[in-house]
């Protein structure tokens, strides 16, 4: 059956009017055969596979791009997670931060504006090279510009290791000190159930279970979701999940079709799909008022969280249907900083830190992008840090933790950082919270997920 | 390598107010640059006029962002929306 008028003015005013992208590429690449004990000869050698790998990206992508029409915003390369690296290098931070340099040099010749994996899974316990790499990560992310950190602190099997979730919440600290207004916070993402293969920053990595290369496409699209619930203003909620699965499979499929042809002219492995419906500055494009198209008055209010588990579900029912490959975080994103209608609710008071954790238990990745005061002590960055995780190791799914603890500014003022991270209202948190349970570390054991094999 | 293939079908999609001369301007255009059309549709949605053109680039003396800048160039001098897409995204988007 020929295409009809109907259907390509559909694809067409998703673009032109809707903000419907792919959201990134993300080409996964080992770096695991580099290593060495020397980090002149290990650097070289990333280096080179990185900027050859980041300009075919660019390439190709800018072909597809003009072939189908649908921008790709963003071209990112993820690698191995760096402080595994680092096991046969000199345990200093010198050399973390020497790595973090390279990556960061390779990535500013290839023309790609972030590289992830400058990380560690250390939710069980750490060895020597991660502590260094955590301890290096203040430096590693306020000298660099295109860097990227990840840390997994927690999983459903092993359960949380709190003395690495104390020991991040005085990097942070340190991190929002050495960078303007804190902002290289939001360049590290930490994590319960990290998935290997997310090709979104900041927490994007190539995971060690990957091949030599992996293809990873983000598709977003809250515009286009956000029309469509427009569009239906009275039909009944089954009805609506309908309508909003329609719509994200056939933003799924381009991203399937997009993301195929690429690594096929890459000659890499095609990895995933992750449809995630992610915000942007710009007008139109939020998650939070998709949930306000639904009904609810405003993000936050009683009825919200409903709303985002009925999003979440039929957006990856539509992903589901419409790729075999579904994969990485696929849901919705709900950061605060780069969401018009999400900071319009923190400012009117509707949504509070408190709600905001709700809200993360039914979406698909967590706290992401808030700012709080700058003097909020490191113990309770921490705490809010294990609060979240929790949720994720309980329920077995990801969850992650981006905050920003602004230096000098208080409650209630706002800090603008410019560009796609957009602009945050300081969020409220008690200063005093639970040093005494911090301060005892250990680890949190995994919990039963029922009686099963 | 285009053209070896036997057809690489692309959709030309015009939106804005309907004028006279879109459809000669467009046709004028590919005949110049080799392009076969192979089928135009129009309609009138949600008060934009859209019309379609079908068009098979496999012989075409030029690439699709050469198209895209000519088509371009007649968009802004008749203030029209034209854009240009391999029509295999729409066959993927739109049949299961």
């Amino acid at each position: 059956m020929p295409i009809s008028v109907e259907e390509v003015f559909e694809t067409v005013k998703m673009t032109l009017d809707h903000h419907f992208d792919i959201r990134t590429v993300t080409l996964g690449i080992n770096l695991k055969d580099c290593m060495d004990r020397n980090l002149q000869r290990f650097t070289r050698r990333i280096e080179k596979r990185i900027i050859e790998k980041g300009l075919l990206l660019n390439k190709f992508a800018d072909a597809i791009e003009n072939k189908y029409g649908i921008p790709i915003t963003n071209r990112r390369i993820a690698v191995t997670p760096a402080a595994l690296l680092l096991e046969p290098l000199p345990r200093n931070i010198k050399t973390a931060v020497g790595l973090a340099r390279a990556l960061d040099k390779a990535a500013k010749k290839a023309d790609i504006d972030f590289i992830g994996g400058f990380g560690a899974m250390v939710q069980k316990g750490m060895t020597a090279a991660d502590e260094k790499l955590i301890d290096a990560i203040p430096q590693a992310l306020s000298k660099t510009q295109r860097v990227c950190g990840f840390l997994n602190l927690a999983s459903t099997a092993a359960g949380m290791n709190m003395d690495a979730v104390v020991k991040f919440g005085h990097t942070l600290k340190q991190l929002a000190g050495l960078t303007k207004n804190g902002i290289g916070c939001a360049k590290i993402a930490v994590f319960a159930n990290v998935p290997e293969d997310n090709p979104f920053m900041a927490g994007a990595h190539h995971g060690i279970g990957e091949p030599d290369f992996s293809l990873n496409i983000g598709i977003s699209g809250p515009g286009v979701v956000h029309n469509v619930v427009l569009q239906n203003p009275n039909c009944d909620l089954t009805e609506l999940s309908e309508v909003i699965k329609r719509t994200v499979f056939k933003i799924t499929r381009a991203g399937e079709l997009i993301g195929k042809e690429l690594a096929e002219l890459m000659n890499v492995s095609f990895g995933i799909v992750d449809i995630s419906l992610a915000s942007t500055t710009a007008a139109g494009d939020s998650v939070a008022e998709i949930i306000e198209a639904m009904g609810v008055k405003s993000m936050g209010l009683p009825g919200s969280t409903a709303a985002l588990a009925l999003l979440m579900n039929a957006v990856k029912k539509g992903g589901a249907m419409a790729s075999g490959n579904i994969g990485g975080l696929s849901g919705t994103f709900i950061p605060v900083s780069e969401d018009a209608g999400m900071i319009r609710a923190v400012q009117k008071g509707t949504l509070t830190l408190e709600k905001l954790e709700a809200l993360t238990s039914v979406c698909s990745v967590g706290l992401d992008m808030f700012a709080v005061p700058g003097d909020t002590p490191a113990e309770t960055l921490s705490a809010i840090i294990a609060d979240e995780l929790s949720i994720g190791i309980v329920n077995n799914k990801t969850t992650s933790v981006r905050v920003i603890p602004v230096p000098r500014k208080k409650a209630g003022d706002i800090v603008h950082f410019g560009g796609l991270l957009g602009s945050a209202p300081i969020m409220p948190v008690s200063k005093s919270a639970s040093p005494k349970f911090i301060a005892r570390k250990g680890r949190i054991p995994a919990p039963i997920q029922a009686l099963r094999n | 390598m285009a053209a070896r293939k036997q057809s690489q079908i692309c959709i030309v999609t015009v939106t804005g107010i309907d004028k006279v001369g879109i459809i000669a301007r467009l046709a004028n255009a590919m005949a110049s640059a080799n392009i076969n059309i192979v089928d135009v549709n129009q309609k009138i949605m949600e008060e934009h006029f859209v019309m379609t053109m079908a068009i098979d680039m496999a012989k075409a003396d030029i690439d699709i962002v050469k198209l895209k800048k000519k088509l371009d160039r007649i968009g802004d001098e008749m203030s029209l929306k034209i854009t240009v897409q391999d029509a295999t995204i729409f066959k993927a988007m739109h049949r299961v």
